[in-house]
């Protein structure tokens, strides 16, 4: 919270003011937006103008798993305060309980399989990648659960802050009922409504013709994702690097302390310089610790590629249905037109008993034309409803597309600037400390 | 301190023990001398400037070597004009640093850059590995000619002056290879002897050295490992701008902002590989050369104590032996007298040393300090500049509303 509003604080000296952005017309549904620690954060769902939410705190625990063995694991706090709390002066105790990452991942599945034409908002890492090396690769680790509580709380914003997301009821259990959400959660069968992995992998071979919008967003979800982790991966072994570089001039401070011992008029200004180079060895820990956060906002686009990939394979699977009941419906009325006329137009196997062995009595077809009618019939219900899903999953998925672009324009250019304004801030620190380790080396 | 070493000249059977001579031609008028002596005084009054420069090959049936341009502009009365440019060899910079100091064992040089590069095999005819030898030459050069002594050194005016065919038949002279022999073993002897009273101030001086020598090394190491780290940061770093980039190229409206980016990154990147050369051009020659002087030291306290140790030996023998004693007590008057001149010359060249350490060191830090402090200032405007293009792009666009 600190790193963030002191990037707040950093930008509104640079520009000025603080910045709203104007409502867009196009969208209703984006109203009064605010930023927080740089993002784009929606304030005029009804959820947020009544709570505020927060995660606040991490815990470790320990307790029996599901195959009776002993583990240690964190908690989160989650706060929820009534936002006029705040304004009137009042300081009433927060509702509040705790959370494991497991258990927001249920919440997560849950809401993919619910909404799969949303962009559902990404957690945080589950276990630390693009570590550099004095960072802590361990789930332990005090600094990586303070990111993911971070992370977590970030999350929850960003669902409460969608139109559609914040109403929904199994994420208001999540923030309120301790006891019980997992049962609810599983009562709802959406495990049950989950896309196997193979149907969609199918889907994405086999469909003909996906709509052009969603073949291109789908390809641009791989390359954001694949420059993103290119991007995650030179910085940290550049930070690694950085580190290597301010660390050596640590030395610096010892010889010169060491050397200040045998020299009379070299002394002093030896020794009072071999303190900056301390100082500017030290200053590296705050400068790549701010570098993290800008890692972090990265990350959260590099996830969110993942679930806009997600929405566009969804599409894929909806229209690759339609298509196939489509093509099911073609071949049916192609059998009835044929049986009706009697000619054989597609090969089929009964075609060539039938000329073997003999053709059917009219009975018999009298019979399989009724049956391929009532297919028929089906069939035809079954297309008007597969398009219908379809059209309405264009429609819905299109319009949160278009919002989660507008969002990650505002967000990721937002990430860019707070960049800029740290390697600001560091090569201010820089300046400084060898401004003063000059005039000291001038006493020499 | 010099008046006192020139009227002891005066009085001093000008041969020394160890063959060499002081040529004559090298006291001009005590006037003059004074004037050269008076080396404080002399900061702004520099009578005599040295470059070297334009090294260039020459191959002979032999071998290959490089020689360097050396030209010489001054109004010194002892040279023959005021402008004098000839070639000399890295061999005839050593030969000119040998001649100065048998003839002033304890005055201390400046050192020369080493014959070879002991790490990695760097070819001898690498451009970068000529032209750091060319400038610490220059450097050699330029400490001889502000040195109050060294300077006014006949074999220092024949190099800068004489042709080369002149310089080969003046190398020729000087003590034969007999008489260097005696000399040689004569120096080992004294080594071996030891010496036995070493005065307080040049045991002070050895153990100043010692701690020096230790802590000028470790700077020289220190500086190299920054080096090092910071060429490897540079190799990271050259491949964030790309990717910003390439990024760039999958976006609309993200496109701007990150090829503005990219190009900071890249701009930063070509920064931090001037501040790299700078270290590499400024702060490590300065800091190996001091190494070298901490070596040159070590050797002009050792010369020091044979000089006395030899004293020490002539004292013992005139009192046990009865042989010979005219000639032993005249050796012994000679000894005393050299060993008070190695002395004194060595107190006034300490002090003199010091100053000039003290001078170079802290112009090389304060000017690493400098360059750093403009690094960080480029790459401030660099970023100052991508928040203001984005300040600007904001309002521009209408999308900003900075009421």
């Amino acid at each position: 919270a600190t790193l963030q509003s002191t990037i707040l604080k950093e930008r509104a000296e640079i520009f000025d003011t603080d910045f709203q952005m104007s409502a867009d017309a196009n969208h209703q549904n984006i109203q009064e937006r605010e930023r927080e620690g740089g993002r784009m954060v929606e304030k005029g769902t009804s959820l947020l103008k009544k709570m505020e939410i927060s995660v606040a705190e991490a815990e470790k625990r320990t307790g029996k798993n599901a195959v009776n063995m002993q583990e240690t694991y964190t908690v989160y706090l989650i706060e929820m305060r009534p936002v006029d709390a705040a304004s009137e002066g009042t300081n009433p105790v927060p509702d509040s309980l705790w959370r494991r990452y497991s258990e927001f991942e249920l919440l997560r599945n849950y809401l993919l399989v619910t909404y799969p034409f949303l962009v559902v908002p990404p957690l945080p890492e589950k276990r630390a990648e693009f570590v550099w090396h004095k960072l802590s690769a361990d789930n332990m680790d005090p600094d990586f659960v303070e990111r993911r509580r971070v992370g977590l709380e970030n999350f929850l914003l960003r669902v409460a802050s969608h139109p559609d997301l914040s109403t929904d009821k199994i994420f208001y259990s999540f923030l309120t009922e301790e006891n019980g959400w997992k049962e609810t959660v599983f009562e709802t069968g959406f495990q049950a409504k989950a896309d196997s992995r193979l149907k969609a992998l199918n889907a994405t071979f086999r469909v003909k013709n996906p709509d052009k919008r969603f073949a291109e967003m789908k390809h641009y979800g791989d390359e954001l994702q694949s420059v993103i982790s290119q991007l995650l991966r030179v910085r940290a072994r550049a930070a690694d690097r950085l580190y290597g570089v301010y660390k050596v001039h640590g030395n610096y401070g010892r010889v010169f302390s060491e050397w200040s011992a045998i020299e009379k008029e070299m002394g002093d200004g030896l020794q009072s310089a071999g303190h900056h180079m301390d100082a500017y060895a030290a200053s590296v820990d705050d400068i790549l610790e701010e570098e993290e956060h800008y890692a972090d906002q990265m990350k959260e686009y590099l996830f969110y590629a993942d679930a806009l990939r997600a929405v566009c394979r969804k599409h894929e699977l909806t229209q690759y249905e339609l298509e196939m009941a489509a093509q099911d419906l073609t071949s049916k009325k192609q059998q009835r037109e044929e049986l009706a006329t009697g000619t054989i137009r597609t090969f089929s196997l009964k075609g060539v008993t039938s000329k073997l062995f003999g053709q059917e009595t009219p009975e018999q077809r009298e019979a399989k034309l009724k049956m391929l009618e009532t297919q028929i019939e089906e069939g035809e219900e079954l297309v008007k409803e597969r398009n219908a899903e379809c059209e309405e999953f264009v429609k819905s998925a299109w319009v949160d597309i278009e919002r989660f672009k507008e969002q990650k324009d505002h967000d990721l250019r937002e990430a860019l600037i707070s960049y800029a304004i740290m390697q600001i801030s560091m090569c201010k620190k820089g300046i400084q400390v060898w401004n003063n380790a000059k005039e000291c080396f001038s006493k020499m | 301190m010099f008046t006192a070493l020139l009227t002891f000249k005066k009085n001093v059977d000008t041969t020394l023990t160890d063959g060499s001579s002081f040529n004559a031609s090298m006291q001009t008028s005590p006037a003059s001398m004074i004037n050269q002596y008076k080396f404080e005084e002399d900061a702004d009054t520099k009578d005599i400037f040295v470059t070297v420069d334009n090294p260039e090959s020459h191959v002979t049936a032999i071998e290959t070597y490089i020689t360097y341009r050396v030209m010489t502009k001054t109004t010194r009365s002892e040279f023959d004009s005021s402008e004098f440019e000839v070639r000399r060899r890295y061999q005839d910079f050593l030969w000119l640093k040998g001649r100065l100091e048998e003839a002033h064992p304890t005055l201390i040089a400046h050192p020369l850059p080493e014959k070879f590069v002991v790490k990695g095999m760097v070819e001898r005819f690498n451009e970068d590995f000529i032209e750091t030898r060319r400038r610490a030459l220059h450097r050699f050069l330029n400490k001889i000619a502000e040195h109050p002594i060294f300077s006014s050194s006949e074999d220092f005016k024949i190099f800068l002056t004489a042709a080369s065919g002149e310089l080969t038949s003046h190398k020729k002279q000087g003590p034969g290879f007999l008489s260097r022999m005696g000399d040689t073993v004569k120096a080992v002897a004294a080594a071996v002897r030891g010496v036995r009273n070493r005065p307080q101030e040049f045991t002070e001086m050895q153990e100043y050295v010692e701690a020096f020598s230790q802590k000028i090394s470790s700077l020289d190491k220190v500086t190299q490992r920054i080096v090092r780290e910071q060429k490897e940061y540079l190799e990271e770093l050259k491949e964030c701008g790309p990717t910003y980039a390439l990024w760039s190229q999958s976006e609309e409206e993200l496109a701007e902002p990150l090829k503005n980016v990219a190009g900071c990154v890249d701009r930063c990147c070509k920064e931090t590989e001037e501040q790299v050369k700078n270290l590499s051009d400024h702060l490590i020659p300065v800091l190996h050369e001091y190494v070298l002087c901490a070596d040159t030291l070590k050797a002009v306290l050792r010369r020091r104590d044979n000089i006395q140790a030899d004293f020490e030996a002539k004292t013992e023998a005139l009192a046990t032996k009865k042989a010979d004693r005219d000639t032993m007590r005249n050796d012994l008057d000679k000894a005393e007298d050299r060993l008070e001149w190695a002395n004194n010359a060595l107190k006034s060249d300490w002090t003199r040393w010091q100053k000039v350490m003290r001078t170079d060191l802290r112009s090389a830090f304060v000017d690493t300090a400098e360059r750093n402090v403009s690094y960080y200032e480029k790459c401030l405007a660099v970023w100052e500049s991508f928040l203001h293009s984005q300040r600007t792009d904001a309002e521009g666009n209408g999308k900003v509303d900075f009421s």
